[in-house]
Parts: structure tokens; C-alpha cells; sequence
């Protein structure tokens, strides 16, 4: 089969991948691949296109050029019915947990399973609080998302994510804006689910600490590029003046602090 | 010079882009609601939304309409003498004309800007997104059953609208003016016909309430998901809807009763 891919132990394949917003590039020439069973990080600065590539990876978005395999499939070239299909065993947490408004915490995470599955309310029933247990909100299962705090709601989203026993989940910005102790959570979750469900984990974030904490791999991109990629160990010891500023948060390096501008000297005697 | 004409081409080129999404989005829709049919738990939750909830809205505008026609009638009707004919022309402008009207005007402002903010909202706070990760198709699951509810509803609003305006009417002519009672039901039971009148109306709110639920469920979808976005696409969807039901009851009363 020409859409399959040869290492079964890369769950997700990007080759040369380009992708553009109007004018602006956000991808150029990208690959690169997601090992089975590992937590990947893809980290870099706010506007990078992190976000883009899960939707490029779940097939929401199509590139410009280059492929994506996930599981050996080619996500841009399977019909819909196809691609639903592959898409029940991807998890995806969004950032805003993207729960669904008009139900409680417990038919939301029933939702999928009462989508997808013909099982009788009994057992939906038995499923929902294993996951709601494993995310320790068991206790909140009548609660409406809007009485939820934000880690939460991110808490709830991921029950529902593994709700149908994905084969991966990405995570866009699961740590950003939140208190030490529900990041401290999430992190937890996100490392333990992954052993114990033997998924695989893609983590876009920026948050530099908490990631590097619990990935075993990390891609860091920047102006629609590779710029560095490794343990988290290399990337701590790499050579780029980017890297390191990106790791250790800099405020000027290779990206400088000041949008670019005319000279600040001409601009301020600059007269009307 | 040269502007206007970039710009002309630049909107008359968005607005079929527009047109052609719109369809495509229809098609879509239409499609869904072999799968709604099966869950009728989805239809009955949007109708009660859609129809149950526009309910007060329509019984109250329909009995001061129907007052005001009693009122306007009578003034007109007693010049010549004819008062008795009050029930016709209560019942027949009701019919034809206000009752599929001016309750697919209210349904637009009360059910149609609450869908369209409903669905832009969703969009914007990415649930419909994460629902097609979930593999769960968010047209069929979400936008088919409103749509399906907001076509029902439609002419059974009208026909309530319809209805307490008689009795409006009937308050005022025979309660306060002193029509005659018998006269008044009498005279609209012999004029109004059922195939040319009622039907023809009933036609009308069904179109009405096709082209109101689609404008509306297609600009929350395709609204830009922020609030300027959504508040812009609400707006679009009241303005657009009523355009759209004067527009087309010209063409179909024109078809219906023009000699054209």
C-alpha cells in the first residue's frame, strides 16, 4: 500500500510539511516524527503554529504540501467516514477543554461513548466514573462547565479524550494558566495516564519546565522551523544561541525584545 | 475610479463565495437529517427552544395585532356600511398576509438571533471543533436538529399567530365595537377559502421558516469566532431574515394571487 508506513514504531510521520495563512508561512519544509508509547513534545513561542500542526495532525486543516501519516494512515487523503474513524482513536484536549456548555460534567464525558457505541446506560454509566476517578472528579460528575474552574474543565476534557481508549491524545497548552497545583495535576495526569494507558502523548506547550519535566522527546520550532530537536537533557546542553534562549527564557537573544523598528533615535526626533 | 470598481468585484466575489459556503452548508444539513429522524430526544430538546419558548412572543404580538386590525377594520368598514365584514378582513389579512409574516419577522429577531449566537458561541469557545475531533459530525449533530426544529415550529407559530389575532379581532369588533357576533364568524366562514387562503399562507410560513432557521444556524457557523464575530453575525441574521421574508413574500403572493 503506497499510504503506509514502513517503522511501526512511529505512530505519527510529518514529511515536508508547508502550510501558510494568507500570506504569512507557518510551516516551511517541516518533518517530523512521533515515537509509539512516548510523550513528544512540540514547544516553541506563542504564534508558531503549535496549535496549527494538531490541527494539520487531527486533518481539520490540510497543508499546503507534504504529508501526514498517523498510525500508517495518510490523514489528508482518507475519505470522511475514514478519517472519523481514525479520529475515535485520537484524543485531543483543547485549550479551552471545549466542553460542551448545555451538559454536565457526566453526559459530557458520556458523550462520546454515547456517540460512537451502542452500550447499554448501565455500562456508559460504569465507564464514565472509571474515567471521572482517574482524573479525580468523580465527585463533580453533576456539575455544569460553567461551575468548573479552568484546571478543572482541562480535567474533564481529558476524561472525555480518553473516554473511547485512544491510541494517542495531544494536549495544546495544557499548562497554560494554571495555578502550581493544578499544573502540578496536570502533569501528573498526563505522565501517569500514559504509562498506564500505554498511550502516546503530543504536548504543544510553552511552558518550558513543566514539559521538559515529563517529555521524552522534544521538537522546538520557530518561524515555521526545526530549530532543535532531542531529550530533554540535549536540548539543555545544545549549542543554538536560539535553544537556549527559548529554554532558559531570555529576554533577548537570537529573538530580540524589540518589535522590529526604525531606529529608536531617528523615531523619537522624528517630527509629524 | 478604479477603487470602486476593485471593491465592487471584491464584495460581488465574497458574496458568492458566500452563497456557494451557504449551500454547500445546506446540502450538508439536509443530509443530517436522516440522522436526526432516529433520535427524536435531539428534535423534541430544540424544538422546546425553538418553537415552546417563542410561544409568549407570538401570542401577545398576535392578539394586539389582531386588535389593532379590529380597530383599523371597523373605522374603514363602517364608511361604507359594511361592518358586518369585519370578520373577512380580520381573518384574511391575518391568513394571507400577517399571521406567516410578521410572526417569521418575530421568530427571526427571538429564535433565529439566540441560534446564531448559540452556534457562533460554540464555534468561538472551539466545542464544535472539538466535536469533530470527537469524530462526531457537528452539522449533523448540532445544526441539522435546529434547523429540523426551526422549520417545524415556523408554521405552527403562524397558525397560532393567526389565530389569537381572530380573537383579537373578535374582542374588539363584537366585544367593544358592537359588530354583529353571528355576522362576524358567518361572513368569514363563507369568504375565507381554505385552499386559496389558508393553504397559501401555511406555504408561505413553511418557506419562511425554511429561510430563517438556514440563515440563521449559517451565520452563527460561519461567524468569526470572537464577540465582534458573533455580534456582527446576529445582527446579519435579523437583517438578512427580514429582507428575505418581505423579498419573498412579494414573490409569492405575487405567484399566489397576482395576475401577473
Amino acid at each position: 500500500m503506497a499510504n503506509s508506513v514502513s517503522s511501526a514504531n512511529i505512530i505519527v510521520s510529518v514529511k515536508n510539511l508547508s502550510f501558510s495563512r494568507g500570506s504569512r508561512k507557518i510551516f516551511d519544509d517541516v518533518s517530523l516524527d512521533i515515537q509509539r508509547g512516548k510523550i513528544t513534545a512540540i514547544m516553541g513561542p506563542s504564534g508558531t503554529g503549535k496549535t496549527t500542526l494538531l490541527k494539520l495532525i487531527g486533518g481539520q486543516l490540510y497543508p499546503d504540501k507534504g504529508q501526514i501519516h498517523v498510525d500508517g494512515q495518510n490523514v489528508h487523503r482518507l475519505k470522511t467516514a475514514d478519517l472519523y474513524t481514525l479520529r475515535k482513536r485520537m484524543g485531543m484536549l483543547f485549550q479551552s477543554g471545549a466542553l460542551l456548555t448545555d451538559m454536565n460534567v457526566y453526559d459530557n464525558v458520556a458523550f462520546p461513548l454515547r456517540e460512537h457505541t451502542h452500550l447499554p446506560e448501565s455500562m456508559i454509566r460504569t465507564l464514565v466514573l472509571m474515567k471521572l476517578h482517574a482524573v479525580g472528579l468523580r465527585g463533580a460528575r453533576n456539575l455544569m462547565p460553567s461551575e468548573l474552574s479552568g484546571g478543572m474543565a482541562r480535567r474533564v476534557a481529558l476524561a472525555r479524550a480518553i473516554a473511547l481508549d485512544p491510541l494517542m491524545i495531544m494536549y495544546d497548552e495544557p499548562f497554560t494558566g494554571q495555578d502550581p497545583i493544578s499544573m502540578g495535576a496536570l502533569v501528573h495526569l498526563i505522565k501517569s495516564l500514559n504509562v498506564t494507558l500505554g498511550l502516546t502523548s503530543i504536548i504543544v506547550s510553552h511552558d518550558v519546565q513543566e514539559t521538559a519535566a515529563i517529555a521524552d522527546y522534544i521538537y522546538v520550532l520557530s518561524e515555521g522551523k526545526i530549530v532543535g530537536q532531542g531529550t530533554p537533557q540535549q536540548l539543555e546542553k545544545s549549542d543554538s544561541q536560539w535553544v537556549q534562549q527559548f529554554m532558559n527564557g531570555y529576554a533577548d537573544g537570537p529573538v530580540h525584545f524589540h518589535y522590529p523598528a526604525n531606529d529608536y533615535l531617528d523615531d523619537l526626533l522624528a517630527s509629524q | 475610479m478604479l477603487e470602486l470598481l476593485e471593491n465592487l468585484g471584491k464584495t460581488t466575489r465574497s458574496s458568492f463565495a458566500k452563497l456557494g459556503r451557504g449551500t454547500f452548508f445546506l446540502t450538508h444539513i439536509l443530509t443530517g437529517i436522516s440522522e436526526v429522524l432516529p433520535r427524536p430526544s435531539l428534535l423534541m430538546k430544540q424544538m422546546y427552544s425553538v418553537g415552546v419558548l417563542s410561544f409568549l412572543i407570538i401570542t401577545i404580538s398576535g392578539l394586539f395585532v389582531g386588535m389593532v386590525l379590529g380597530l383599523q377594520g371597523f373605522n374603514i368598514l363602517s364608511d361604507f356600511g359594511a361592518e358586518e365584514s369585519l370578520g373577512v378582513m380580520v381573518a384574511a389579512s391575518l391568513v394571507r398576509e400577517l399571521g406567516p409574516v410578521v410572526s417569521a419577522l418575530l421568530f427571526a429577531g427571538r429564535a433565529g438571533s439566540a441560534l446564531t449566537a448559540e452556534i457562533g458561541l460554540m464555534k468561538a469557545t472551539e466545542q464544535l471543533s472539538g466535536m469533530e475531533m470527537m469524530a462526531v459530525d457537528p452539522i449533523k449533530r448540532i445544526i441539522s436538529p435546529r434547523f429540523l426544529a426551526g422549520f417545524l415550529s415556523m408554521p405552527l407559530l403562524a397558525a397560532l399567530f393567526s389565530a389569537i389575532g381572530v380573537m383579537g379581532g373578535y374582542m374588539v369588533g363584537v366585544g367593544m365595537l358592537g359588530v354583529d357576533d353571528g355576522a362576524f364568524w358567518a361572513q368569514m366562514q363563507a369568504n375565507i377559502d381554505f385552499r386559496e387562503d389558508i393553504i397559501n399562507g401555511v406555504i408561505k410560513s413553511v418557506v419562511f421558516g425554511f429561510v430563517v432557521s438556514w440563515i440563521a444556524l449559517f451565520e452563527g457557523y460561519d461567524a468569526i469566532p470572537t464577540s465582534e464575530g458573533v455580534s456582527r453575525a446576529t445582527t446579519r441574521t435579523v437583517v438578512n431574515s427580514a429582507f428575505s421574508i418581505l423579498g419573498l413574500d412579494f414573490i409569492l403572493t405575487a405567484l399566489m394571487f397576482g395576475d401577473i
